[in-house]
């Protein structure tokens, strides 16, 4: 456990060269927005790291029940981890839609259901992050925030759905289509395939930062045993 | 008879005991209802509160109260037990721990509907308004259920941090805010007046909600108390 696992290190690779691949499609491939513009590029990763950062606390919630069954420490690391790289992802999704937003709705923000509902979602997390550095005991710890990681993430989508009920300007450029929304705009094949390559790379990139992280708590709670062992 | 009779009379006990303990102590309404009150004192400074024209305003108000003033409560009833060890006597006791949350929700619920109670005609005579609208009072049963289900889970996780005081409402509100935004729509639409078709919706969320989260908080319960 102690030797970086192969697999790893592919990934790393595999990731980066995704990445900078993303990164050349979205500014050389995918057409220029007519009305929008260069802003309407912030939508490719927007919307991945949206979807990673959902993804993410997701399987976090995933683990925190199969924490609670099985009560193996393992899937605490992974629960913890993920709910780590998913407020990166969800910061990362609020901070490009703030760009994206100042020159189309000309605001930085707007309470709108969906960004009052991001922002939500991170306040829960940060709750999360803070009852577990309130609590000593390794095995309390993990269960508190399991429970914490299950009943966030089962109100979040709740959160969602009471404010959505007040009218939203958010366009939905994938599915259905609002003529309310604001700065809403038709993919050419082109697009979709930037868009799509982007959800993967952000997907991958999700896989192998978690991947990371789970190994840094597997090697942190090493360092903290053989700290104990030194001191008795 | 069956299995079900020991469970509820489990739940009584703790009801009953939380109820006796305030009836003696008195300490945990009256904090809840000064503070509760002092809250609607700054907010008259801060808003300059007329109801008559705001009616939006005047239900975040009477929210923000409730959720100030449970929070108090909840921090308070659970700080209790856990201060001279009475969360451990009443684990140790042989029934079955759902029974013991939800006898302390039940506690919780009856508590926050007294300083409702208390709240509502001072409020009334304050503004020159009457609160006393059937369909406020059942949104107010039902928005402080939802609130004390999932307070009383996550104060039971609160008291047994190091940074419990301050980790109680910062847990609390991001999750309980659907209940808050509903509740808040269901008692802006009786105090405007609207229509019920247009409560309606809200009013049927809030039972939605106070179904999903009881029963999840029923669940995880056990594994926020086992030692």
């Amino acid at each position: 456990m102690n030797a970086k696992p192969k697999l790893l290190t592919v990934l790393d690779v595999v990731a980066a060269v995704m990445f900078v691949t993303a990164v050349s499609l979205v500014f050389f491939y995918a057409p220029l927005e007519r009305v929008m513009g260069w802003v309407q590029k912030v939508f490719y990763f927007h919307v991945a790291s949206a979807w990673v950062g959902m993804l993410a606390f997701a399987v976090a919630a995933l683990f925190g029940i199969l924490y609670l069954v099985k009560k193996d420490v393992k899937y605490d690391r992974i629960e913890f981890a993920a709910i780590e790289v998913g407020i990166v992802f969800a910061l990362l999704t609020i901070v490009t839609g703030s760009i994206w937003a100042r020159p189309i709705w000309n605001a930085w923000w707007t309470w709108d259901p969906r960004l009052t509902t991001a922002t939500i979602m991170e306040l829960v997390y940060f709750a999360y992050l803070m009852l577990r550095s309130g609590i000593e005991e390794p095995e309390r710890r993990a269960r508190f925030g399991a429970v914490y990681a299950i009943i966030g993430f089962l109100s979040v989508p709740l959160t969602f759905f009471s404010i959505r009920l007040f009218r939203t300007i958010h366009p939905v450029v994938i599915g259905s289509n609002d003529p309310g929304a604001e700065g809403a705009f038709d993919m050419t094949p082109r697009m979709l395939q930037t868009f799509m390559f982007s959800l993967l790379t952000f997907s991958v990139g999700f896989v192998t930062l978690l991947w990371h992280r789970v190994r840094l708590g597997a090697l942190s709670d090493r360092v903290e045993e053989l700290k104990l062992k030194l001191q008795s | 008879m069956n299995s079900f009779t020991p469970f509820i009379r489990a739940m009584g006990a703790v009801v009953w005991k939380d109820l006796q303990a305030e009836r003696r102590s008195r300490e945990l309404v009256s904090a809840m209802l000064v503070f509760a009150l002092l809250v609607i004192f700054i907010f008259n400074f801060a808003l300059e509160l007329e109801t008559n024209i705001r009616a939006n305003v005047t239900a975040g108000v009477l929210w923000v109260t409730f959720t100030f003033a449970g929070q108090l409560g909840l921090n308070r009833s659970m700080a209790v037990e856990k201060d001279r060890g009475c969360l451990d006597g009443l684990l140790l006791a042989p029934v079955d721990r759902a029974a013991i949350y939800l006898g302390k929700t039940l506690a919780n619920w009856v508590f926050m509907l007294l300083v409702a109670a208390i709240v509502l005609p001072i409020f009334s005579v304050l503004y020159n308004t009457n609160l006393f609208i059937p369909g406020l009072l059942l949104v107010i049963f039902l928005g402080s259920e939802g609130y004390v289900a999932v307070g009383t889970l996550l104060s039971t996780m609160a008291v047994q941090a190091r940074t419990r005081d301050i980790l109680l409402p910062i847990l609390l509100f991001p999750v309980v805010i659907p209940v808050l935004v509903a509740a808040v729509k269901a008692t802006g639409g009786y105090l405007q007046g609207l229509d019920m078709s247009e409560i309606q919706v809200w009013i049927n969320l809030l039972i939605v909600y106070d179904v999903i989260f009881t029963a999840v908080a029923f669940m995880v319960f056990d594994s926020v108390v086992e030692e």
